[in-house]
Parts: structure tokens; C-alpha cells; sequence
């Protein structure tokens, strides 16, 4: 019976020194190791975000570098393209010009050249009128006796006029 | 000449067995070669006294006597060693005559407090100086450094922490207002761990297999649990919502009877688990003497080997129990149930 009746002596011992070491132990034992638990883990937890921060930085980085290298790309292509495309247009222009030129180089010298032909054509005309005049002049001033002689003497002024 | 070699076996059996120190019988009875009593040699040894019996050699008990201390309105406070009775089953000291360990006063009529430091009362405050020392260092460590990795004594104890901590309050009272209780769920599991252990030492006290002890421990849940509760377990207790009316004045008994059953429970439970535990592994010793042979001693080694280990792990195991469902009760004082407040 004795067994299932708490003793007053050890119920008071046991309350006294329970609450002592509840108190004890609360405020130097449990706190500091709770404390330093969550702490802990608040900065185990804070380590891996900003790992996984990091990386993810990273990434972001990478895809940024990426996307720079291929703007890069394309103005650099594009850069190619015009000025290709302005050379072209340049030969072109610098073509187009000189044929131009050439053209009117062409031009002016074939207007020379009739100006020419046409003063050629007007000396020979002259000289010719004026050798028919002088041929004209010295045959009547011969004795046509015969036909003979008027032949040999029209041949005799041809040779020696040589025309031009 | 039987009788030392009955003592002889008996001592290193139970050093072997690393079970409670087990004397045989009393020393007034040895002598007169009484019929061995093995009830009351286990009713001794789980009860406690106001001596420390260590073990006895022949006829020679080895003792340390301990502190009684008694008040009473008629003679005062009185202060003297145990070993001022010649003996504690029988005898008379000053005012005082103690039988069966249990100390009067000679006029009956006189009420005597007996608050002596008896072998329980050491024993709760050996586990104190361990739960000091061990607690009180690792806290430095984690004053120190919080960050560092746990060392030696640290992590063997963090994980159990962190485990009452996560597995158990988290788990049962909640996110919220866990961190109140957790000073105490700590100190109740590692005291009545503690105190599980000593008890399975050779010439250990029966600490928490006393119902005292588990009585004090009991009472604190049942305070906290109270002080705790919210208005909507008490509103549970009292007009329990959801329920039709007359069967909530047939409920309301039986919620107030359940107030005082949660920690009875607890107070039954330790008390029971631990003091069983010490009857099995001494009664398999007793039958070495009950046969009066040696022959069993092989069966008794064998079970009280078996049953040792057995104490080991539910000393463990009755500390988790105790934590756990006191955490349970405070859980269900202070939930909040968002749910039901549309019923009522």
C-alpha cells in the first residue's frame, strides 16, 4: 500500500527541486542552446538561399552575356551589310559618272570631227572649183589644132594638178 | 557457510547483471535461517528509505545513513542521521519511533512532517548535478559559438533536441507557441531519463518508479496544461460545441473527470513501467533464493540480462512517452480551431 501512496517528504523535495532546475536549467541551459540551434539554422538556411541566389545570378548572367554577344553579332553584321552595300553604291555612282563622261567625251569629239569633214569637204570643194577654173582658163588659151593635142594637153594638167 | 556463498553468488551476479543491488532479506532475519521472503525483499529494494543500503557481507550491512528531518508544531525541527535509530525496521530515537522505515512520533496524537533527505532524494539530486553538468557545459558551447559544429557530449545530445524540439513540440503544439513550453518538455524528458538510468544502476535508488515523483511531474502538466488553456478548451469542457443539447449536460462530467485523468495517466504510467521493470529483473534474481539452488542462476542471469536491456531502452522510451503526451495535453489547451467557430 505504501507503493501507491506518494510520501509527503519526497513530493515536497521533488517539487522543490524540480522547479529549481526548471528554472536553472531554463534560463542557462535550454536558452542559449535554443537560441543557438535556430540561429544555426537561420544561417545554414540563409547560406544555401543565397547559394542558390547566387547561382541563379549566374545564370542570368550567363544568359545576359549571351544575348550581348549576340546583339554584337548582329550590328556587327549589319554594320558589314551597309557598308557593302555603300561600296556598291559608290562603284555604281563612279560607273554610271563615267560613262557619263565618256559619252559626252564621245559627243564632243564626233561633233569635232563633222565640223571637220564639213571644212574638208568645203576646201576640197573650193580647190576643185578653182583647178576646173584654171584647167578651163590655160585650155582655151592653147591652139586646139586637134583633138589630138587638146586631149593630150587636158591629160598633161590633170597629172599636174594632183588632186590635193 | 551456505549463507555467505548464497551472498557471494548473489553480489556478483548482480554486478554482472548491472540490475539494482539486491541484499537479500534484512539482517534481523538472516540469522534465524527464516523462510526467504522474496515479496518484501522487492517491496525494500523499490521503496524508498531513509538510509542508503549498498549491499550486505554475512551478517555485515553496508550502509550510509541519511538525513532525517522532522517537523512538528509539538517538538519542533528536529535534524539527525538515520543511523541514531539502531535500526529502521523497528526502534525509538528521542520523541521519534520509525517502523518499517516509516518514522512517528511515540505520542500519537502528535503529527510529524517527515521532509528527510532519504535515498530517493539523493538520487534526484545525483541526476541534478548530471543534468547540470552536462547541460550547463554544452550551453556554453553553444554560447560561444553558435555556428560551430556540435562536439563530443554536444552531439550526442543536439540530435535529442532537436528532436523533442521538431518531433515533438513543433509537431503537437503547434508553429506558434511552442517555444514557451519547450524549457520544460526539455527538463521533464531528460530528468525522468536520468533518473530511468540511476535506477537501473547496481544499488540505484528507484526514483521514478516512485509515485511521488511521478505525482510532482504529473502535477506540472496539469498546471500547465490549465494555465494554458484557451477560452475554446475550456468553452470544449464545458459546452462542447457540435454536440445536441442534452447530450452536452451527460458530456460535461466526463470533460471535467478527463481534466484530471490526462496527468493521473501520466502519474500511473511512469510509475507503473519503471517500478514493474525493477520487480521483473529482482524476482529473477529472488528465484536463485525462492529455489535455493544455483542452477536457475543461469535462467535468472539470462532474463535479468535480457530484461536489463530491456529497462535501458524503456527508460528511454517512458521519457519520450511522458514528453510526448504532456505536449499533447498542452497542444490541445492552446489549439486554435478555426474550423468549428462556424458551428456555434
Amino acid at each position: 500500500m505504501d507503493l501507491i501512496l506518494p510520501g509527503f517528504g519526497l513530493l515536497f523535495w521533488q517539487t522543490v527541486i524540480f522547479v529549481l532546475v526548471l528554472i536553472i536549467l531554463g534560463r542557462f541551459a535550454w536558452k542559449p542552446i535554443m537560441k543557438a540551434l535556430n540561429e544555426r539554422e537561420r544561417v545554414i538556411e540563409d547560406a544555401l538561399s543565397a547559394a542558390e541566389k547566387a547561382k541563379e545570378e549566374m545564370k542570368k548572367l550567363q544568359a545576359d552575356n549571351e544575348a550581348l554577344l549576340q546583339q554584337a553579332r548582329q550590328e556587327r553584321d549589319k554594320i558589314l551589310k551597309d557598308a557593302q552595300s555603300s561600296a556598291n553604291h559608290i562603284i555604281s555612282e563612279a560607273r554610271d559618272k563615267a560613262t557619263e563622261e565618256a559619252n559626252r567625251i564621245i559627243e564632243s569629239a564626233r561633233a569635232l570631227i563633222i565640223t571637220e569633214k564639213n571644212a574638208a569637204l568645203a576646201e576640197v570643194k573650193n580647190t576643185a572649183s578653182a583647178l576646173s577654173l584654171e584647167i578651163a582658163e590655160k585650155l582655151l588659151k592653147y591652139n586646139l589644132s586637134n583633138d589630138e593635142s587638146q586631149k593630150r594637153l587636158v591629160q598633161e594638167y590633170l597629172k599636174e594638178s594632183k588632186l590635193n | 557457510m551456505q549463507t555467505l556463498t548464497k551472498y557471494i553468488l548473489l553480489i556478483s551476479f548482480l554486478f554482472i547483471t548491472t540490475t539494482s543491488i539486491l541484499s537479500a532479506g534484512d539482517n534481523k532475519k538472516e540469522n534465524s535461517e527464516e523462510e526467504f521472503d522474496a515479496g518484501e525483499l522487492i517491496m525494500h529494494h523499490i521503496s524508498d528509505s531513509h538510509e542508503w543500503h549498498w549491499f550486505d557481507i554475512g551478517d555485515e550491512r553496508y550502509i550510509t545513513p541519511l538525513p532525517v528531518i522532522l517537523y512538528s508544531k509539538e517538538y519542533g525541527l528536529d535534524i539527525f542521521l538515520s543511523n541514531k535509530f539502531p535500526n529502521l525496521v523497528e526502534s525509538e530515537y528521542s520523541h521519534y519511533v520509525v517502523h518499517h522505515d516509516k518514522i512517528h512520533a511515540k505520542d500519537e496524537t502528535v503529527h510529524v512532517w517527515d521532509i528527510s533527505i532519504t535515498k530517493n532524494v539523493v538520487s534526484i539530486l545525483v541526476s541534478v548535478i548530471l543534468l547540470f553538468s552536462i547541460f550547463l557545459t554544452i550551453a556554453a558551447r553553444y554560447r560561444r559559438n553558435p555556428l560551430v559544429a556540435p562536439k563530443g557530449l554536444q552531439s550526442f545530445f543536439e540530435p535529442i533536441i532537436v528532436f523533442i524540439r521538431d518531433d515533438i513540440a513543433k509537431k503537437v503544439i503547434g508553429e506558434k507557441k511552442y517555444r514557451f513550453y519547450m524549457p520544460y518538455l526539455l527538463t521533464v524528458f531528460f530528468f525522468i531519463w536520468f533518473n530511468n538510468l540511476l535506477g537501473l544502476l547496481p544499488a540505484g535508488a528507484n526514483v521514478t518508479g516512485n509515485i511521488a515523483v511521478t505525482m510532482c511531474l504529473a502535477l506540472f502538466t496539469f498546471i500547465i496544461t490549465n494555465l494554458s488553456g484557451n477560452a475554446h478548451y475550456w468553452k470544449h469542457i464545458f459546452w462542447t460545441p457540435g454536440v445536441p443539447l442534452p447530450l452536452r449536460i451527460i458530456i460535461l462530467p466526463i470533460e471535467i473527470v478527463g481534466i484530471f485523468t490526462k496527468p493521473f495517466s501520466l502519474m500511473i504510467r511512469l510509475f507503473a513501467n519503471i517500478t514493474a521493470g525493477h520487480i521483473i529483473i529482482l524476482s529473477f534474481i529472488a528465484l536463485i533464493f525462492i529455489f535455493k539452488t544455483i542452477f536457475i542462476a543461469p535462467v535468472s542471469i539470462a532474463f535479468g540480462l535480457f530484461m536489463s536491456f530491456l529497462e535501458l531502452f524503456v527508460a528511454i522510451l517512458q521519457a519520450y512517452v511522458f514528453t510526448l503526451l504532456s505536449a499533447m495535453y498542452i497542444g490541445a489547451a492552446v489549439e486554435e480551431h478555426g474550423h468549428h467557430d462556424e458551428h456555434h
